[in-house]
């Protein structure tokens, strides 16, 4: 069985101009301690995916209209409030993208550390203090005593994210979703803080789910790679394969994007046009408009993702011509 | 980059305010009031009713401080004791407030689905002018101090409701509020720990103006004799029987009149004191 199983899972938002979908038939699944990236442009549906496995898209506007999230064979979907609360912090954890605004100004971290074990656990005012030192220790806050009586405004961004990293992972989850938490960090912090996930992966053995339009961060982190486009998943592998061999248009554009230094380059690469709104998305293929190999029978139908070879899946129809 | 000093936000925020000149002289005037209320036995032993028909209108001197009114009370007595009334209403009504407002607010602000049946009974009660919705509401409880209060917490909660409701949906959408539901807090532990303390900022300004509107208004009622009954000793009760005897004894009209300006303009002074500290936005203009 797998740790996390999403089968067609399929959300929508109410709109002034009616109802879109935000993410359609996503499925993946995901194994103890493996990490899944998740990778696309803004609004390719990636952070909506997490919030509906966390049961946190905000209802209304937003509505599951289909599929499943089994987590350790049980369906989030059909869970009580109550019971998914209970399941959030120890069974699965979230980090967000802003480490700047994720933390609560008025209280020490200390306090919001020791909330969350209090919330799961009832442990005493001595052993959640001890609790939450040793977890600041881990994610690599130097003197940690004294930095429990900090207030967010005292912390670097780097920092501050390797709280929340600290307040995630307290209560020991068996998966933690990480919504693009490096993005708003300077790079040799993001090394630091993909370092510090790979190590406490290794040592809690929990699995992750990695979000990004970073390929540089999929490449160094992620054990298998889900590419999303405009709500959809349109090609699935593991990351060697995905670099090596990109099957959709799409992906190639994503990797070509990347300056490599091995090539002169003048200019980088741009896959032409924009995302489209989630309103405004041709018919068939969602990146026909956009995909330089394009034919006409690719407006006809929404191509499924097939699995080619060694677990690799895409969603095009022409993948046959680019081999 | 230097180590910032370990300074709680709270202590930080009281150093600005004791910068704050305005501040500090609306809390003295404030302060002022208060205390004379605290301690009106001790200052004003003598009955604030107590009739002396040979010592009326006596004008502010060595025996009555304040001189005496028409039925020769003291001056001196009636108002201090009214000053008490007056705290007393305005912090009943500012604490009820508090808690009606807040709960009011933070349900509409929090929860989508009760907004639009909390605002537009709020609506309705805003669309009454304060005044003309306190006399309803007296008209139908009966004029006594209780019910005075009770009118004017009908009157301001809606007010204070907005004002915490347009802050909860801000900060409802904070990325810390969505961290905590993420690692398990439930809906009463996020409104509690996250989203209150937040909002506090301009709800403490609020109440301070509120403070001086409550003080304010329940004057205008006694004045208008819809509020607490003669011979209560209220600074609207005063100044209404002072109104007579306006030319030939000014002291009666003018003093509780003097009273009242100082409590508010104390109010005003340190609820504008507290709004330039507590506000980020008139922070980054100083």
């Amino acid at each position: 069985m797998s740790l996390l199983d999403v089968r067609d899972l399929t959300t929508s938002f109410q709109t002034g101009g009616g109802e879109v979908t935000a993410i359609e038939n996503v499925s993946f699944s995901l194994e103890k301690g493996e990490i899944l990236g998740i990778v696309g442009e803004s609004g390719s549906g990636k952070s909506v995916t997490a919030l509906a496995i966390m049961g946190l898209l905000p209802r209304p506007p937003a509505r599951v209209l289909g599929g499943s999230v089994r987590f350790e064979g049980q369906d989030l979907l059909t869970l009580s409030d109550r019971s998914m609360q209970r399941l959030r912090g120890p069974g699965i954890a979230m980090v967000f993208q802003e480490p700047m605004t994720s933390l609560n100004p008025v209280f020490t971290i200390g306090e919001q550390i020791m909330e969350t074990i209090r919330a799961h656990e009832s442990l005493s005012q001595k052993d959640s203090f001890a609790r939450a030192v040793e977890m600041l220790e881990k994610v690599g806050i130097p003197a940690a005593t004294t930095r429990m009586s900090d207030y967010p405004h005292q912390l670097s961004g780097g920092q501050r994210q390797r709280v929340m990293l600290a307040i995630a992972l307290v209560c020991r989850p068996r998966l933690l979703i990480a919504d693009e938490p490096t993005t708003a960090l300077d790079v040799t912090i993001q090394a630091q803080i993909l370092e510090l996930l790979m190590d406490l992966r290794d040592e809690f053995g929990m699995a992750i789910i990695m979000i990004t339009h970073n390929m540089g961060v999929i490449a160094e982190t992620a054990d298998r790679v889900l590419v999303m486009y405009a709500g959809r998943v349109v090609e699935q592998a593991p990351v060697g394969r995905l670099f090596d061999h990109p099957l959709h248009p799409y992906t190639r554009g994503l990797l070509s994007c990347v300056p490599t230094l091995d090539q002169d380059q003048d200019r980088l690469i741009a896959i032409p046009g924009s995302l489209p709104e989630p309103s405004r998305r041709p018919s068939g293929c969602r990146f026909s408009a956009r995909c330089v190999h394009a034919i006409p029978a690719c407006s006809d139908v929404i191509p499924p993702l097939e699995i080619f070879e060694q677990s690799h899946a895409a969603a095009c129809i022409r993948v046959g011509d680019f081999a | 980059m230097t180590e910032p000093k370990r300074a709680s936000p709270f202590r930080a925020t009281m150093r600005r305010l004791l910068h704050h000149r305005l501040f500090v002289l609306g809390c003295v005037l404030f302060g002022l009031i208060l205390l004379v209320a605290i301690f009106a036995p001790l200052i004003a032993p003598v009955d604030p009713n107590k009739l002396s028909m040979r010592m009326k209108f006596r004008p502010p001197g060595a025996d009555f401080i304040f001189g005496t009114d028409n039925f020769g009370r003291s001056l001196w007595s009636r108002v201090v004791w009214g000053a008490q009334l007056s705290m007393f209403i305005g912090g009943a009504v500012v604490a009820i407030n508090a808690v009606l407002g807040t709960a009011i607010g933070a349900a509409a602000g929090y929860f989508r689905r009760l907004d639009n049946a909390l605002m537009r009974i709020n609506d309705a009660l805003m669309a009454f002018p304060a005044v003309l919705l306190a006399i309803g509401v007296t008209a139908v409880l009966g004029p006594s101090v209780n019910d005075v209060i009770i009118a004017l917490a009908i009157v301001y909660t809606p007010r204070t409701a907005r004002i915490v409701r347009s802050s909860v949906i801000v900060l409802r959408e904070m990325e810390y509020v969505q961290a905590a539901l993420a690692a398990g807090a439930g809906h009463w532990r996020i409104l509690r720990r996250h989203i209150l303390p937040n909002a506090m900022a301009p709800l403490i300004v609020q109440l301070s103006f509120l403070f001086a509107y409550a003080v304010l208004t329940e004057a205008t009622l006694s004045f208008l004799g819809v509020g607490a009954v003669p011979p209560t000793p209220t600074w609207g009760n005063i100044m209404a029987e002072g109104r007579q005897y306006m030319t030939d004894a000014p002291w009666i009209i003018t003093i509780p009149g003097a009273a009242l300006m100082i409590t508010v303009l104390g109010l005003n002074l340190l609820g504008d004191g507290l709004r330039d500290v507590l506000d980020p936005r008139l922070r980054i203009q100083q």
